[in-house]
């Protein structure tokens, strides 16, 4: 696993984008399990791949609230795009897990435990915006109380190659979550990727012994200065584009203090409590238990299944639910990740990483949320209220 | 001394025969099924035909006739659980788009001697005639959920069907949101889940065959549709499909339309 770092590497190394496919090699070779971005269904999802071919080279991403579109792109970028709706918590906090099964056995039964091996898995193209919502998930799941052992499993021993994006998306606002556009740690080796006139190279650098290792077996040298002037440059630029802006400050308070705000009235109006914010979200981490048994009733088995505040079910106790409207739901979803999160884990629940605004099928946009709340609360405050 | 096998029976009201099928389509789970339950009417599948009073009956199709109307009643007093499979016997099928015109006008039309049919003036769900234990939805039903429904009921708990919405299921699975990605209208965020989000893993939207969820928002989903190009013609339609007398899609198509007639 990467180890945290926030001083910023003095060293960068160079490799060239010829030798990218040694970097998958050397990962094959000491058996991770590779995965990453791949164009599939008309947008970049996370897959297994095999060769830098499989990656979306020359593609890109056009997003806005509700709307995304795959474009060709006019040159050859390797990482061209940013943050699709798929994100790592698929393979770390698997949508759909069995936890154990039982088995009548005469007048008892056994328990059968799922597989307790490591899957060794190397993520390839994991932005900033993601290593944060990582970083926030191990404290979920692994630094509390009540350790995770399924999610334990899948996270130790993760080998994970970061990128810095070279362009923001439509709906990107790491820059005001303060979690991008460039990595600063929980990585292994961290790439950023130029283009200019014939030449194609990644500047990297490195996170961890395993990344140093890694890159000790790949074609690699120092990078120039202004090589390394040029990643600086590319990131910078990328924090100036961001297609949308939160301001955080004093956000948990500005929540707390606005539960009976008349914008949450509004925005049930429009919200479909579809959860399709909270699943595309990469720190949700909320998930339902489901018991099953066969027909004969000789098995039974135990799944734990992604879960969402926007179902009734959720919030179901005895009797009823007890976030029965859409407003509830709404401002339950929103004020975990912007305000009760920093009380439950010393952090924001969001990363700013823009996918519950372009995934949302009717285009609702927590930056236009906040923003609206915020705005009537400034009005008052100048009305001298 | 051997536990008697729970007594299962399928009846047949107006339907297409296509959520019965699902039961004999589980080939490799029926003979589980026959070794746990007693077939004892399920006309479909065999002639045999033993009497009443049965554990569970599975009730599919909707009530349009004054006879069903009858029949159902009977049904209901034989049966300890009742549970009603498809769209048909949950909101009325198809055929509820009687209710929307004079059934006469249709009557007249299909049939050469009219006088001779016997039929009620609206198609209608089960329930709004008899108590029901438990509703299957989906048009056809989904056999891996009649399956879990049946484990459910000899298991003596509560089935794990949930109400949300399809998108739900698009999310576990990893589809591509064809709406937010393609543009292509969807019901999936105000329809029950259960089909496993088929119909979007084909690049298609939803034409919500398993009826409303459990909190359809229709009115804000019909705004979005028209901005991606929809008439309100073609979402009145959407709606009055497969569940148009299910009382959220009734209520949106009739909107929709009422929108459109007031624009001509
Ligand atoms: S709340 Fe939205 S923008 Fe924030 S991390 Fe989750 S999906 Fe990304
Ligand atoms: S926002 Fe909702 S689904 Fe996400 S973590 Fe919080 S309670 Fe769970
Ligand atoms: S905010 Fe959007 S994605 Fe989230 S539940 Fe509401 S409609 Fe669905
Ligand atoms: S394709 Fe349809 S059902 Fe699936 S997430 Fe999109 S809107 Fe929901």
């Amino acid at each position: 696993m990467a180890e945290e770092s926030n001083n910023l590497p003095s060293v960068t190394y160079t490799l060239e984008r010829e030798h990218l496919h040694q970097l998958f090699d050397v990962l094959t070779g000491k058996g991770y399990r590779l995965l990453g971005p791949a164009v599939r269904d008309g947008a970049i999802v996370y897959d297994e791949l095999t060769a830098p071919s499989d990656l979306p080279v020359g593609w890109t991403d056009e997003q806005d609230g509700g709307r995304y579109r795959l474009k060709k792109r006019a040159d050859d970028a390797v990482f061209g795009f940013v943050v699709g709706p798929h994100s790592w918590k698929k393979f770390l906090h698997p949508p759909a897990l069995r936890l154990w099964q039982l088995r009548r056995e005469g007048d008892g039964f056994t328990v059968i435990q799922e597989e307790a091996e490591s899957p060794k898995y190397a993520f390839i193209g994991v932005r900033a915006c993601e290593l944060h919502a990582i970083a926030i998930q191990d404290k979920v799941f692994l630094e509390s109380k009540y350790i995770d052992p399924m999610y334990k499993i899948r996270r130790e021993g993760c080998f994970i190659v970061a990128v810095n994006c070279g362009q923001a998306g439509g709906t990107c606002f790491c820059v005001s979550m303060n979690t991008g556009p460039r990595a600063t740690s929980g990585f292994d080796l961290a790439l950023t990727e130029a283009m200019e006139g014939e030449r194609h190279y990644f500047v990297v650098e490195v996170g961890s012994p395993a990344g140093a290792d890694a890159l000790s077996e790949i074609s690699h040298r120092e990078s120039q200065a202004d090589e390394e002037t040029t990643a600086e440059r590319i990131v910078a630029d990328t924090a100036r584009q961001m297609g949308r802006e939160m301001d955080a400050t004093g956000i948990k308070e500005l929540l707390y203090r606005n539960y009976e705000h008349p914008r949450w009235n509004d925005v049930a109006s429009r919200c479909l409590t579809c959860a399709n914010c909270t699943m595309v979200c990469p720190t949700c981490f909320c998930a339902t238990v489901e018991d099953v048994t066969d027909l004969a009733g000789d098995t039974a088995e135990r799944w734990r299944k992604w879960d969402s505040c926007f179902t009734l079910d959720f919030s179901y106790v005895h009797g009823g639910s007890v976030r029965a409207t859409t407003k509830d739901r709404y401002r339950q979803w929103m004020t975990h990740k912007l305000a009760t999160w920093f009380d439950q884990f010393g952090s924001s629940g969001c990363v700013g990483c823009g996918r519950c605004i372009t995934w949302c099928p009717v285009a609702i946009d927590i930056t236009e949320e906040v923003r609206a709340i915020r705005e009537t609360e400034s009005k008052k405050d100048s009305a001298g209220d | 001394m051997a536990k008697r096998k729970p007594k299962l029976a399928v009846w047949k009201f107006a339907s297409c025969d296509g959520c019965q099928l699902s039961l004999l389509d589980c080939e490799d789970e029926l003979m589980a099924v026959a070794d746990t339950v007693e077939i004892a009417n399920f006309l479909e599948a065999s002639r045999r035909v033993t009497k009443g009073p049965y554990d569970l009956s599975l009730v599919e199709g909707s009530i349009t006739t004054p006879h069903d109307a009858e029949r159902i009643r009977q049904v209901r007093r034989l049966s300890k659980y009742l549970v009603t499979i498809g769209a048909c016997a949950t909101s009325g099928g198809i055929q509820a788009l009687r209710n929307f015109k004079d059934v006469k006008d249709f009557i007249r039309i299909v049939y050469a001697t009219p006088d001779y049919i016997s039929t009620l003036d609206k198609s209608t769900a089960i329930s709004e005639h008899v108590k029901v234990d438990f509703e299957l939805r989906g048009c056809p039903i989904n056999k891996r959920q009649l399956l879990e429904v049946i484990s459910a009921f000899l298991g003596g708990r509560r089935p794990n069907t949930p109400a949300h919405s399809v998108c739900v299921e698009c999310k576990l699975r990893g589809t591509v949101c064809v709406m937010v990605a393609h543009g292509t209208p969807c019901l999936g965020p105000v329809t029950h889940a259960g089909c496993g989000a088929i119909c979007p893993a084909y690049a298609r939207g939803c034409y919500g065959c398993f009826g409303p969820m459990e909190t359809p928002n229709t009115a804000s989903l019909s705004d979005w549709l028209i901005g991606l190009g929809a008439s309100e013609g073609e979402i009145a339609r959407t709606f009055h499909g497969f569940n148009a007398w299910a009382d959220e899609f009734r209520q949106a198509g009739d909107l929709n339309e009422k929108k459109q007639d007031d624009q001509s």
